[in-house]
């Protein structure tokens, strides 16, 4: 920016545009002042972003720091007993930890194996008509609000399992990773379908003119060129099967067990979090500070997921 | 030579019959995630049909499952949107220009860019929390309707900025140097040139992004959205309930009438939801067609 007030077009020299400035400096006062405030209010916008982490950092270590204060870290972490509304109380996180691992894992097998099949279809066998369907719908799928697939697992899987297993309780971490699976199937798909189509051409008609047959080009050529992006997918979608709240309060249940039977009722950090928050926990109790706690690993560990699939795809891509 | 030409030709046919076993393979993989949304909507629709009377529109929710509506819910609802809309669109717009437009080639404009993908990943329930702590309690907003607004702003803001980002990003640059050359400065390129030409795009995003948070529920929860409303929020600082957490309600309840009453409410929302994405698609239909 050049002299003050001017008119001050950024392609004008510092001589024209004092000559010019005894004669627009009133009628242009209010453009310059414009050039020089919005830059600033932009940035403004820009830096609720660093402040909205800088809150959600700051709320969650001041409050765990409180909570450890009454309850040992170590406690916290390696106790296998949590029961923190009925006495004796007890902090233990592993069986939250454990849950939660539960339904990502179940989630993960159903949404990996048929999110990738998806992208590969969609990618190397799909014609252009059906791709054009197809895509909309799993788009769709995407944007369902989690409390109707809560819905959809308390009405139609759990009654499903429940039949083929008769010992399966109503709440079960099975129904709930399933539905979860199912929710992030569109995740895997298109983050995996996306990381196929950048695999150029001409790598697919190298193998075809070798004689390959489709598959043998999806699965050997396609696939491991784009493995960086599929497995940045998978990661991506593993946070957020741990990250999912309303499904698993609504299906899995609210008993915090360290258990891996799918047909049991476990407890998930996400559904702890709700569960407390809906009672009427009074602000600086010691069941208050453990939302917090839960929280902040439910943060960390979402966190170095999500850097770790940033990772992933940025230093193991193939670039062509 | 005839024996070799016959092994050739059948492990040939033998990958030809893969290639068509797992072509099948995936088509039935794919078609998992189409009939579980059949699914879902048929499930859907023939349990909550039945509730869909004008009681859900004009009652408001009560201890009996008959003549039970949600009215506080989707006022409340419409409420947010209305909060929620013009405060997201200027800040996330705002962002996107900033960094589209303004910001230099350093470390504090990566560390901008790096935190708004991060944040995009961060689950809805940690905003939850953090609403809680600074909207409720430091702010001393308590539970009330604007608390729920600028949290669920927060959690739709890196959605916003990224979409507009990459509408801003698709204005080609021959436009901002036509206007440069008029003599238009910085300020006025942006908004009369580079906005007006992208808004098409970034408008799509918000109201995608207004979809996404009309459907969250967990962190709602958090802030503590009642889920016994019997009144209309009148003042920015009143309690409120928003449809999600009325379904969450009724799901909750263990007799069935108050299932179907769950069902009929998710067709309202997903209504609302389609009828937003409508509107998305419409325009993002028309942009194309302009070629712009």
């Amino acid at each position: 920016m050049q002299g003050g007030q001017g008119l001050q077009t950024s392609q004008s020299t510092p001589e024209t545009s004092s000559a010019l400035k005894g004669k627009y400096v009133f009628k242009n006062s209010k453009v310059s002042i414009m050039n020089k405030i919005m830059p600033v209010l932009l940035f403004l916008c820009a830096s609720v972003s660093i402040l909205t982490t800088l809150g959600i950092v700051y709320t969650l270590v001041s409050e765990t720091i409180n909570f450890f204060k009454t309850i040992p870290v170590f406690d916290f972490l390696f106790g296998t007993k949590w029961s923190p509304l009925i006495p004796p109380k007890s902090f233990g996180i592993l069986p939250l930890l454990s849950g939660t691992l539960l339904i990502t894992v179940i989630a993960c097998l159903v949404a990996i194996p048929i999110g990738l099949a998806s992208a590969i279809y969609l990618s190397e066998y799909a014609p252009a008509k059906v791709r054009k369907v197809i895509k909309p719908i799993l788009e769709v799928l995407a944007g369902v609000p989690t409390i109707v697939y809560g819905y959809f697992a308390l009405s139609i899987v759990t009654p499903v399992i429940q039949w083929i297993f008769p010992s399966a309780g109503i709440f079960n971490a099975l129904s709930a990773g399933i539905v979860v699976g199912i929710m992030i199937i569109p995740m895997v798909s298109s983050l995996s379908e996306d990381a196929m189509s950048a695999v150029p051409r001409s790598l697919r008609d190298g193998a075809y003119a070798l004689g390959a047959t489709r598959f043998e080009v999806a699965l050997k050529i396609v696939v491991p060129a784009a493995l960086s992006g599929i497995v940045a997918s998978a990661v991506l979608a593993f946070s957020r099967a741990i990250g999912e709240t309303m499904i698993v309060t609504l299906a899995a249940g609210s008993t915090p067990n360290m258990t891996f039977n799918p047909l049991d009722s476990i407890q998930t950090m996400t559904a702890y979090i709700v569960q407390v928050s809906l009672g009427d926990t009074p602000h600086g109790s010691i069941e208050y500070g453990s939302i917090f706690a839960v929280g902040m690993t439910l943060f960390v560990i979402t966190f170095l997921l999500n850097i770790l699939a940033q990772y992933v795809a940025r230093r193991f891509r193939e670039e062509y | 030579m005839n024996i070799f030409q016959d092994a050739n030709r059948d492990q040939i046919a033998g990958r030809r019959r893969m290639d068509f076993m797992l072509h099948i393979l995936f088509v039935v993989a794919t078609s998992i995630g189409v009939i579980a949304l059949c699914a879902l909507i048929i499930d859907i629709l023939i349990d909550g049909v039945a509730r869909l009377n004008p009681d859900l529109f004009t009652n408001f929710p009560s201890r009996k499952a008959d003549g039970s509506g949600m009215k506080s819910a989707i006022v409340g609802s419409i409420y947010m949107l209305l909060i929620m809309a013009p405060v997201s669109f200027i800040f996330g717009v705002g962002a996107a220009i900033y960094l589209e437009e303004y910001a230099g080639k350093n470390r504090l404009t990566r560390l901008i860019q790096l935190n708004i993908s991060t944040l995009a990943g961060v689950p809805s329930i940690v905003y939850g929390i953090l609403g809680l702590a600074i909207f409720v309690r430091l702010l001393s907003l308590d539970r009330s309707l604007i608390a729920g607004a600028l949290t669920m702003t927060l959690l739709v803001l890196p959605i916003i900025i990224v979409s507009a980002q990459e509408a801003i990003r698709a204005v080609p640059k021959s436009r901002r140097d036509a206007s440069f050359a008029l003599g238009a400065t910085k300020w006025q390129t942006v908004s009369r040139s580079v906005l007006p030409s992208s808004m098409p795009g970034i408008l799509t995003g918000v109201i995608l992004a207004m979809s996404r948070a009309i459907g969250e529920t967990a962190p709602l929860v958090m802030i503590g959205a009642l889920t016994y409303v019997a009144f209309l929020p009148s003042s920015l600082k009143d309690s409120f309930t928003v449809i999600p957490i009325q379904v969450y309600n009724w799901l909750s309840k263990s007799k069935v009438e108050f299932h179907e009453l769950a069902a009929s409410g998710i067709i309202v929302l997903l209504a609302l939801l389609l009828l937003m994405n409508l509107s998305a698609i419409l325009l993002r239909n028309k942009y194309q067609k302009k070629g712009l």
